[in-house]
């Protein structure tokens, strides 16, 4: 008689999460989608739009920082003046048009609105539910502080919660030690060691491929 | 100097967007062979628009270097091999091959086409590593890697949803001095 009863108790777990949705005296027993909860709003960052008048001269400084763009770009880094910044804009915002399987967000500061970083999954595979998510802090002074945690925690609700993506993949060189701590907080598994694909000041590095499911972020929970 | 285009039982041509798209054309409407070559949903289509897509990717894609394979035997167009950079500061590359004859599959067309390419990519293009992904359900595709001496480096987990359920991706690379020591050249040779 033991497994009725077990399944009464689930019954009443269930309607116990089910009534706080439950309309006041209806007969509704369906449970709501939670369109309160905000997709892009964190404690200390929010996720944005570009701002064509502000921006290109902060992203500016950032592409003259070698030490970031080699944690952000595989390709030879190089220095970009505001207004080829700008134009960058543009022609990605033209290929979110014409592609539809990029979603790219400003980090932006809750406090001030100023651009902290970039967020981005792209190279959507919609048949397979797969994407690649790169993100990054652009300022050393805003390093450190749990922001990319909360820009991460954001981006990987908006990859499972809304795109439904099935798998969410970065790529990382292994020196890239913060990203992949970070990426291994939210439950990321090593999965491809490319060997050697980097070369950097002569040294040979390995470039490493993180995979994690929609069921595994779903199970684990954010670690907010 | 050793011929870099002519292998045991093909040789590596120029593409011509003509012929190679009434080709594709003609084996795209194999769903095996779609599904072997790409994740994306096979489409057929016509010649016409092969051909615009041919013409524009080489216009676009000025770091792949695209050739056609040919059987040595007849010249017949058998399938199409790709070498992209990736990035020319680290030098490391990715290949892709298609054979669309289905006639000359499993009979090592496709491992002397990627042995040429191996040559091409290490003493012409003098790059430091090749990689390339497959799909866990092309068993013989993964055997002719194997073969010429590409390396298992991982598995990209559920990538691909296939026929009802997840498939995983296979990485695999092969690196110079590797694919030196196979082919039995010493680096005074390069």
């Amino acid at each position: 008689m033991g497994k009725p009863v077990a399944v009464f108790l689930l019954l009443e777990m269930l309607y116990a999460k089910i009534s706080p949705c439950k309309e006041r005296g209806s007969k509704r027993r369906f449970i709501m989608l939670n369109i309160q909860t905000p997709l892009f709003e964190a404690r200390d960052i929010r996720l944005g739009p570009i701002d064509y008048e502000k921006d290109p001269e902060v992203e500016s400084r950032w592409t003259h920082d070698s030490e970031f763009m080699r944690l952000m770009e595989l390709k030879p880094v190089r220095p970009l003046a505001p207004a080829m910044v700008k134009k960058g804009y543009k022609a990605l915002e033209k290929e979110i048009e014409e592609d539809k399987n990029l979603f790219y967000f400003t980090i932006r500061a809750q406090e001030d609105d100023r651009l902290l970083g970039k967020a981005v999954l792209e190279w959507i595979d919609w048949a397979n539910g797969n994407g690649y998510l790169r993100m990054g802090i652009g300022s050393g002074g805003d390093r450190g502080q749990g922001l990319g945690t909360q820009a991460l925690g954001l981006l990987l609700r908006f990859a499972f919660a809304e795109l439904s993506l099935y798998r969410v993949t970065v790529v990382m060189p292994e020196y890239c030690q913060a990203g992949i701590a970070l990426a291994r907080k939210f439950g990321f598994v090593e999965e491809v060691r490319r060997r050697k694909a980097v070369l950097r000041d002569g040294q040979e590095y390995d470039l490493l491929v993180f995979g994690l499911l929609n069921s595994e972020w779903t199970q684990a929970g954010s670690p907010e | 100097m050793e011929d870099l285009f002519t292998g045991k039982l093909v040789r590596l041509a120029g593409v011509d967007p003509d012929e190679v798209s009434k080709s594709f054309a003609q084996w795209s409407r194999d769903s095996e062979f779609m599904r072997l070559l790409d994740t994306d949903p096979p489409r057929l289509r016509s010649s016409r628009s092969i051909k615009e897509w041919i013409e524009k990717d080489f216009e676009d894609n000025k770091d792949m270097y695209w050739f056609a394979i040919r059987a040595l035997e007849d010249d017949r167009l058998l399938g199409d091999i790709t070498l992209s950079v990736v990035d020319w500061g680290s030098r490391n590359t990715f290949m892709g091959i298609g054979i669309g004859a289905r006639e000359f599959w499993g009979k090592g067309y496709g491992t002397d086409a990627i042995e040429l390419l191996l040559r091409y990519a290490f003493t012409e293009l003098n790059l430091r590593r090749v990689s390339l992904n497959v799909f866990e359900f092309n068993e013989r595709a993964i055997r002719s890697y194997e073969k010429v001496g590409f390396r298992l480096e991982g598995r990209e987990r559920q990538v691909m949803q296939r026929e009802g359920r997840r498939w995983d991706i296979i990485d695999m690379g092969i690196l110079r001095e590797e694919w030196m020591e196979n082919y039995g050249y010493n680096i005074s040779d390069l």
